[in-house]
């Protein structure tokens, strides 16, 4: 299977990177010895395994049903959580009018 | 006293609790050998403070007659790849240039409560995406080795590639690494000097900038096995903070080293055996046999028969997870934010994130979306995860028949920087046999084996069932005993 510049586009515009004509030219066809690359994992026959899930086995544990259990990720760290944000205002995160 | 910066972690530890120096002299000596030490481009940020503040601290519980700690008073280099509180952390990208972090990583932390310092943050391929570190933002990270009778930059590996120049410089006794698929072994191979990747769930990847979460794994990078084992505890242990991480004790790989393999099996997997594997590393593989055998050991063959379908299927699950991961990067929370004149929020991002991300990490963004998008997600990436699955059986059934897997590192020595890069896939195949153990989790590691004919170290690796990590350290052990490597770099920086 190999991939278009129509579609590289497109799947630039779904992944939100701002692509100009040149990078596009030079994406595709580096886009397309990858993916015929991994074409060859078509040759497997894969029935009857199941994709993997976790690597090691693991049981996703709960934790104590306590607010703020765990310090580091608990709330009421507005401040911490805006420290590096490149436009914070009045405690909030800010970003261009998405309404008319 | 620059002797002392031919120290590694337990000669430092050692012999600053029995009062031979001081810790400060010893962050001294490094923070002086890493400000001369430019040209290796190894370091993004220094920290020469935090090293000083760590060995005071060390000096002065020393002074009170208390424990220092398994890492008490020795310096290290930090992969920038780690949250380090207050200390600049970028992945080696712009777009993340000038985040500092509000807190700090799992491992950094375990490390300097046990009693370590920060040297600096070290370079690395963007977001961890490379393997010859010439994808970073800040630049190339030149190798300290060099082919003889040449003056050609070599690649140091990577993505820990400013962790395995800086430890092979004896800038720093060591370094933190992080491996998805090779880039503690490949880099460490590359200059001389021993990595370990432990199992999956290990180490905590709280803090870790995320590259693809199933297989990330952070580990040590040291010149010798016992200088890993002590790191390896330093850094592991269960963490709340990460779901994926292993509520197990953490074992006491330092003090169960034990290089006699008497009764212990090596399988040697026929599926490596190449084309285009370079003679001397079929060479130095079957001295690697030798030494083991010599150390007690019994070789066995074992088949891993999906091998070949490793790598690709590591290149559809790891950009698919990288695609998910770096969505975070929007110019609204942290780091750059691209914001053209009259842009919406929509052209915001895309701006943000053209500008912020570099070629490869945009490729495999590109890559990631495609195979996860819909219509393409079942061909690709469901088959890519069932693979792993039969690599992850080939291991299980392998470890039927032996305790540990001998197989090489990488299947070239090191090459020139810049000489790899006209073709993504090139570069890829240098991970040919480090990716299977990360598809599978499994506990591997890179042990030095000798130079080439150019003078370049070749490494072999030892790979561990699950949880294993003593095996493998045990036998990377046999092997540094019998290679007797010692060779360095000569200094040209």
């Amino acid at each position: 299977m190999s991939v278009t510049r129509e579609e590289v586009a497109k799947i630039a515009s779904l992944a939100r990177i701002k692509m100009g004509d040149a990078e596009l030219d030079t994406m595709v066809p580096e886009l397309n010895n990858i993916l015929d690359w991994v074409e060859q994992l078509g040759e497997v026959d894969c029935s009857g395994v199941e994709p993997m899930t976790a690597v090691i086995p693991n049981s996703l544990r709960l934790r104590d049903d306590v607010v703020d259990a765990i310090p580091e990720t608990a709330g009421g760290r507005r401040e911490d959580v805006l420290a590096n944000a490149p436009a914070a205002e009045h405690g909030f995160f800010g970003v261009p009018k998405v309404i008319e | 006293m620059s002797e002392l910066t031919n120290l590694g972690v337990k000669a430092i530890r050692d012999g600053v609790a029995d009062g031979s120096f001081t810790a400060r002299e010893v962050a001294e000596a490094f923070n002086t050998a890493v400000a001369d030490a430019a040209d290796l481009n190894a370091f993004i940020v220094t920290t020469p403070d935090h090293a000083l503040a760590a060995a005071d601290a060390a000096d002065a519980q020393r002074a009170r007659g208390e424990d220092l700690g398994i890492m008490g008073g020795v310096p290290i280099g930090m992969k920038d790849l780690f949250a380090t509180k207050g200390v600049q952390t970028t992945a080696a990208s712009h777009i993340l240039e000038g985040f500092t972090p509000e807190y700090e990583s799992t491992v950094s932390q375990k490390l300097w409560d046990a009693g370590a310092g920060m040297l600096g943050k070290l370079n690395l391929d963007q977001f961890a995406m490379g393997s010859s570190n010439e994808t970073s933002y800040f630049g190339n990270v030149n190798s300290p080795w060099r082919k003889e009778g040449s003056n050609a930059a070599m690649s140091p590996g990577g993505s820990s590639g400013g962790s395995s120049s800086a430890v092979a410089a004896r800038i720093a006794p060591a370094a933190t690494g992080t491996d998805t698929g090779g880039s503690i072994r490949q880099p460490a191979a590359f200059t001389g000097i021993c990595g370990i990747k432990p199992t999956y769930g290990r180490c905590s990847r709280w803090g870790v900038v995320a590259f693809a979460s199933s297989l990330d794994q952070a580990g040590p990078m040291a010149r010798s096995v016992e200088d890993c084992a002590i790191m390896l505890e330093a850094m592991a242990g269960f963490d709340p903070k990460d779901a994926t991480s292993l509520q197990m004790d953490v074992p006491t790989w330092e003090a169960g080293l034990d290089a006699d393999l008497k009764g212990k099996k090596i399988g040697i997997p026929k599926e490596y055996r190449m084309d285009g594997t370079d003679e001397e590393i079929l060479k130095s593989w079957e001295q690697g046999k030798e030494w083991l055998r010599d150390a007690g050991a019994t070789i066995v063959d074992v088949s891993l028969p999906h091998t070949k379908y490793a790598l690709p299927a590591y290149y559809i699950v790891a950009p698919a997870e990288a695609s998910s991961n770096l969505a975070r990067y929007d110019g609204v929370r942290y780091g750059l934010r691209d914001l053209p004149d009259g842009a919406g929020l929509q052209d915001m991002y895309a701006a943000t994130r053209a500008a912020g991300f570099g070629d490869e990490v945009k490729r495999r963004i590109l890559i990631g979306t495609y195979v996860l998008s819909a219509g393409f997600y079942d061909a690709y990436y469901t088959q890519a995860q069932k693979i792993r699955t039969l690599v992850s059986q080939d291991f299980e059934q392998a470890f039927a028949q032996c305790d540990a897997i001998l197989a090489p590192t990488t299947p070239t020595a090191s090459f020139p920087l810049g000489s790899l890069n006209e073709d993504p896939l090139t570069m890829y195949l240098n991970d040919v046999f480090a990716v299977p153990a990360s598809l599978a989790g499994l506990p591997a590691m890179s042990v030095p084996a000798t130079v080439n004919a150019d003078g370049l170290p070749l490494g072999l690796q030892i790979v561990g069932k699950p949880f294993d990590e003593q095996g493998v350290l045990n036998a990377g052990l046999a092997m540094q005993q019998r290679s007797g490597f010692d060779a360095q770099p000569e200094k040209w920086w």
